[in-house]
């Protein structure tokens, strides 16, 4: 089986979305795992635009591979200060670089006590090797 | 067979077959038309174009390409389908004869009914037959497939709350297993889909249920036996819980091919639900089609059936039949379809159920649960699966293995085409990793089901000894593997570009 990268600077959710804290806000974005698991990314549908604002759970995007349509949650909630529109034109950078260039959107953070709630990196690591049994 | 196989992997491709605008020759035609029995004149100048790209070949140019085509086909009367009802199972070719009586294949839908009693009888009949397999109250043959009978089945539900003055309730609960189909129903309706999760065992998850049950839920749809291809072991505490709050039981009656005459929706305490015709009772389907999805529904439901449906207009005597008519339910969802729905679909299931009888209805529904078991414990083993229980008529594997790295759901079903068979479903349901969905249908003899498990066994052992032979599958078809991503981003669908393509883009 393969081996997901879970990076330390990461939070996770258990739907696989992660979120990178920098400053006063924070990038979100899909983890290794779940590119892994949907493969070839084709399609990513932005449904959110900068001044927006979302709540934590609310889901944001919807991604498209090959074999399923997946949504995409936020893990924290804000305002949308970016999103990554490269995306549109070159959703595969998802697979290939999830944690980096892959990110979807960024968000100034409205409660930074709601990322306590989220999985480390270890818990993370522990939630994808379960599932895979 | 395997090495044959990698052999013929290196060999050339077969030709595919030419487009049909790259066959023929100029002025060439396959029709001879008689000498005009009216004064020859000229069209209006200003009505002739030039431009129009089309074929110019003879008749056999014709047939043979049509029949070269069709033979790159895979299709249930050529081989086993693992797609199982899901997709379309068997049709008895009984089915077509029927469906071609003059009687029924010509009536025109605007006929005047006393003139179609029959065709209105089988109706009758058939809405009846439905029923009864149902254990619900009364059917409409309306909607034209399963996705139009949920579509079907919400609204009724909204319109009951509505009828009962609870417009609050806006909620449809939907298990993580269902069809994709059931929350697309839920937003197409303008109702609110709430998502719960499945437990260890494959089964709902009581807990998360009772959670979000509350005033606010309209009902909730639920697959029986569901997409895990399992029996709900707690069917009746989920209809409990979600009576108990108020709302009402949706069936998604896509898998009826395991409930034939051993449970009745309605029974089980049901409100509506919807069948897949061409699923259960043997109506051609798969990429052809039409469907038909009839909904049936218990009494809480009953005025608000789409319509129209047929009725008794006039009991009759022992000199005259009954007359049969066409009824709009008092307080209807309206109609659905144009005219009377897929009538041609309804002869067909009619005929299948009338051939087979109660009994055989039964016997259906052992025999397939019991090749889908067969096929099951065979492969368990071999290839990992999420739940290791008795299974309806369809089971889920997973296409990987933990000793050999990189091999895909996908690599396993292009490699069964090598050995003849058409690969089962992937990666449905979402929830299970790398998922093939296997179901063999009643109609699958043992030695079938043997070949097929036979084939995959030794595809299990490929996976780790030569795994390129997957990852480059499938080799002995007309068509190689084909580009997927390139098929999703690369939206021109056209079989030839378009003259003026550019110039018709840019305006």
């Amino acid at each position: 089986m393969a081996d997901w990268k879970t990076p330390d600077n990461a939070k996770y959710t258990e739907n696989d979305e992660w979120i990178i804290v920098d400053g006063d806000t924070a990038k979100v974005g899909l983890t290794d795992y779940a590119q892994d698991q949907l493969s070839d990314i084709v399609f990513v549908d932005m449904q959110v635009e900068v001044g927006d604002t979302v709540s934590a759970g609310d889901s944001f995007a919807t991604v498209e591979s090959v074999k399923a349509a997946s949504d995409v949650y936020a893990p924290a909630s804000g305002e949308v200060v970016a999103v990554n529109s490269a995306l549109d034109d070159t959703p595969e950078t998802i697979n290939g670089d999830p944690f980096g260039a892959g990110w979807m959107i960024e968000i100034k953070l409205s409660d930074a006590g709601e990322l306590d709630g989220l999985l480390d990196a270890a818990a993370y690591a522990k939630h994808c090797a379960e599932r895979e049994g | 067979m395997t090495d044959e196989l990698i052999v013929n992997k290196n060999g050339a491709p077969p030709p595919l077959e030419p487009l049909i605008y790259d066959l023929g020759a100029p002025g060439r035609t396959g029709a001879i038309l008689p000498k005009p029995d009216v004064p020859e004149a000229d069209l209006p100048a200003d009505l002739l174009r030039d431009d129009l790209d089309l074929p110019e070949v003879s008749e056999m140019d014709v047939v043979r390409h049509f029949l070269r085509l069709s033979q790159f086909n895979y299709a249930i009367d050529k081989g086993f389908y693992p797609l199982g009802s899901c997709t379309m199972k068997y049709n008895p070719k009984l089915n077509e004869d029927m469906a071609r009586l003059p009687g029924f294949a010509l009536a025109h839908p605007l006929q005047d009914p006393s003139t179609v009693q029959g065709a209105l009888a089988l109706m009758y009949q058939l809405q009846e037959w439905l029923a009864a397999i149902s254990g619900l109250e009364a059917v409409s043959l309306q909607p034209a497939a399963g996705a139009q009978g949920e579509f079907a089945g919400i609204l009724m539900i909204r319109a009951y709350h509505l009828a009962n003055g609870e417009a609050h309730r806006t909620k449809i609960i939907v298990p993580d297993s269902a069809h994709g189909t059931n929350p697309a129903t839920t937003a197409m309706t303008g109702l609110e889909v709430v998502e719960i999760p499945s437990d260890a065992n494959g089964d709902v998850d009581l807990d998360k249920l009772r959670e979000v049950c509350g005033e606010d839920v309209a009902g909730m749809m639920i697959t029986v036996p569901n997409t895990l291809g399992v029996f709900e072991r707690h069917i009746q505490d989920i209809v409990d819980i979600i009576h108990g709050c108020g709302g009402l039981m949706y069936m998604d009656g896509a898998n009826m091919n395991a409930m034939l005459g051993i449970a009745k929706p309605g029974d089980l305490g049901f409100d509506v639900m919807h069948y897949n015709l061409h699923k259960t009772f043997s109506t051609p389907h798969g990429g052809g089609g039409p469907g038909s999805g009839p909904v049936a529904v218990g009494d809480k439901l009953l005025p608000f059936l789409p319509g129209p449906i047929v009725t008794i207009v006039d009991e009759g005597d022992e000199g005259e039949p009954p007359l049969y008519g066409l009824t709009m339910p008092e307080q209807s969802i309206g109609a659905l379809k144009a005219f009377w729905g897929n009538f041609g679909m309804l002869v067909r299931a009619f005929t299948y159920i009338s051939i087979n009888g109660a009994n055989g209805l039964r016997a259906v529904t052992d025999h397939a649960v019991l090749n889908a078991n067969y096929i099951r414990s065979r492969l368990q083993g071999t290839y990992p699966m999420p739940f290791e229980r008795i299974c309806g008529h369809e089971f889920v594997c997973e296409g990987h293995f933990k000793d050999a790295d990189g091999i895909h759901a996908l690599d396993i079903s292009k490699r069964l085409m090598d050995y003849g068979f058409h690969p089962p479903t992937n990666y449905f349901p979402l929830i299970v990793p790398e998922a093939l969905l296997i179901e063999p249908t009643e109609t699958e003899t043992k030695e079938a089901c043997d070949a097929f498990v036979e084939a995959m066994l030794a595809i299990a052992k490929e996976a780790k000894e030569s795994p390129d032979v997957l990852h480059e599958a499938p080799h002995v078809t007309p068509v190689k593997r084909v580009d997927d991503v390139r098929a999703a981003k690369d939206l021109i669908l056209c079989c030839r570009v378009i003259p003026d393509w550019d110039a018709e883009a840019a305006k």
